[in-house]
């Protein structure tokens, strides 16, 4: 134990995600030798993110401004929409470059073990964002992008059953398989008996 | 299949031990409280990821360490791998093969395949169900290593809907509808994923039945016939026949409806009592020796005598399916009469390798009278 703030610090910086004790000491002991111009700049972002930070009215992904980058985007195609977990998923999906459309971000999974049903996820606002057009333009596909394990495929399945009641709504999830540049050797029975069951033609 | 070698740091009372061992019977020798055990229950943490003497890790590491390591160099058919496993308790565990890391420990499942028999498998006859499911569902991973993630997937998905079912529970009797929304989707996906266990456990008591039987006759010929079978939480639903000797193969879809049938058939009672009341995790094993249930009806020579017979079916039907297991016998002699420990000491004497620990070396019959060690103030010395 160390004495007074030095303490106070390394526990606050051990409650953070992914942070273990022995890192938490590492980065007090260097922010204590560090210049306080590059102290005062963390502080400063550590302010604006609780004060500054915004969540999309329409996506609910974290935002400058009342409605994202993306959806203010006039060139995103307004007819598909992404729905992810976390705005962390946003940026993943993004990286890909592949993905054309829009976001919906849940916040979460449903996870009643911590008390998260339907009511604590953004599953409202992305029903009554299909009956809207936008610029004209329904949504005629939605894409499942849930993780997958447990609490996302669940997740996965309770909108896949809510959304069957939009006609003409197209609903698909993300294909989950073998890993690029991977082995079949390798892969695990769980990944490979997927790839095997959503197999396609070629 | 054999264990050449193994090393353990920090695990239980070991700060260190390095023992080789060679194919056929090693006995381990030593007073109560040496050690021995601690050594074939290292053995038993590689082939299952699990002690057979406690549920939870923290016990295995020495007190005062923070980590325990067992190597073990595993020899299968003349080709050699080497597992290390890292127990930290409270953390995941890490494993190595061939010094290379792998994802997850789960990976190592399979190299090693042990069947152990211990005075605390005696839990099997008198004991309560979770002792024989847990014995089922070890034996499962130990034909098909993928069966400990359907196990996983199973627990989760269970955990969560009971979670559902409790608050759901509480809110309906504290006057308000509790919210049940998502229950039909987590019904969806306990039945996928029960089913999946429900159909390989059947399979697998199908399949050891004939072995129990015979290995019970072997051991107390002069004792009544045993027989085994599975008994589903499903009740009348369960298509009739399987799981019993001589059954037909399990259906996974068939298994999927009947488990969503019954759910949806004991929902209101489920929510009423905030517990999940169909599924896998309500199963047992009948144990049945002559026409009444072993358990309570058995005497302590027969249950041993059954328990034994379980220990050495699981052993035959891994030996039937091509590969030897080490066979560990942790401590059993004393507890046999001599005929019984004559018996165990043929079929012993057959594998590949045999693992034995005794406190009297007098105890263990002349068959496995093969290499000897002695286990004393922490340390293992072969004299033989």
């Amino acid at each position: 134990m160390y004495e007074g703030p030095v303490q106070d610090l390394i526990d606050e910086l051990g409650r953070l995600p992914g942070v273990g004790p022995k890192s938490a000491q590492r980065i007090a002991f260097h922010l204590l030798a560090a210049d306080p111009a590059d102290v005062s700049r963390l502080q400063e972002a550590l302010q604006r993110v609780k004060e500054g930070v915004m969540f999309c009215e329409v996506c609910g992904n974290v935002s400058e401004q009342n409605t994202c980058r993306i959806c203010r985007d006039p060139r995103r195609e307004a007819s598909v929409v992404c729905v992810v977990e976390e705005p962390k998923d946003v940026l993943a999906i993004e990286r890909t470059r592949e993905f054309k459309g829009r976001y919906h971000v849940l916040g979460g999974s449903l996870d009643p073990m911590s008390g998260i049903g339907p009511d604590q996820l953004r599953v409202r606002e992305l029903l009554s964002r299909i009956g809207q057009q936008v610029n004209g333009v329904d949504i005629s596909e939605v894409i499942l992008a849930t993780d997958p394990n447990t609490e996302g495929e669940a997740t996965a399945t309770y909108l896949g059953r809510l959304l069957r009641e939009f006609p003409g709504l197209t609903v698909t999830r993300l294909a989950s398989g073998l890993p690029m540049g991977g082995d079949l050797e390798f892969a695990d029975e769980l990944t490979l008996g997927r790839a095997l069951s959503g197999r396609r033609a070629v | 299949m054999f264990v050449r070698h193994l090393q353990v740091s920090d695990f239980r009372s070991w700060p260190h031990a390095d023992v080789a061992f060679e194919p056929g019977a090693s006995v381990l020798v030593g007073a109560n409280g040496q050690g021995k055990t601690n050594l074939v229950e290292a053995i038993g943490y590689v082939a299952t990821l699990g002690s057979h003497r406690v549920a939870t890790d923290a016990p295995l590491v020495r007190h005062g360490a923070e980590r325990a390591v067992v190597r073990t160099a595993v020899v299968n058919e003349g080709r050699e791998l080497l597992v290390e496993l890292e127990i930290t308790p409270g953390r995941a565990n890490r494993a190595r093969i061939n010094r290379g890391p792998v994802p997850r420990p789960r990976d190592v499942l399979g190299i090693l395949r042990t069947v152990l028999f211990a005075p605390e498998d005696l839990a099997l006859v008198r004991g309560d169900p979770g002792e024989r499911r847990r014995f089922v569902d070890e034996l499962l991973v130990l034909r098909a290593p993928r069966f400990a993630g359907v196990r996983a997937d199973y627990d989760r998905v269970l955990k969560q809907r009971s979670a559902l079912l409790k608050t759901a529970g509480a809110a309906r009797r504290a006057g308000g509808s509790g919210d049940i929304r998502t229950l039909d989707v987590w019904d969806g996906h306990l039945a996928r994923h029960g089913a999946e266990l429900l159909a390989a456990r059947l399979d697998l008591v199908t399949d050891l039945a004939p072995h129990v039987a015979s290995a019970y006759a072997e051991v107390a010929p002069e004792s009544r016939p045993v027989r085994i079978g599975y008994r589903s939480s499903l009740g009348e639903a369960l298509p009739p026949g399987l799981g019993q000797p001589g059954g037909a193969r399990a259906d996974v879809g068939l298994l999927e409806a009947a488990l969503l049938g019954e759910l949806a058939r004991v929902r209101a009672q489920e929510i009423e009592r905030g517990v999940c009341l169909v599924g896998p995790h309500r199963d047992d094993v009948d144990l049945v020796l002559g026409e009444a249930p072993a358990k309570g009806y058995a005497s302590h020579g027969e249950s041993w005598s059954f328990a034994l017979a379980l220990r050495l079916a699981a052993y035959q039907l891994l030996r039937a399916d091509g590969t030897e297991p080490v066979l560990v016998l942790d401590d059993v002699f004393a507890e046999l009469d001599r005929r019984r420990r004559q018996r165990l000491a043929k079929v012993a004497a057959d594998a590949e390798q045999v693992l034995v620990t005794a406190a009297v070396a007098e105890d263990v019959p002349e068959e496995l009278a093969g290499a000897r060690y002695d286990v004393h103030e922490g340390e293992v010395r072969r004299v033989r």
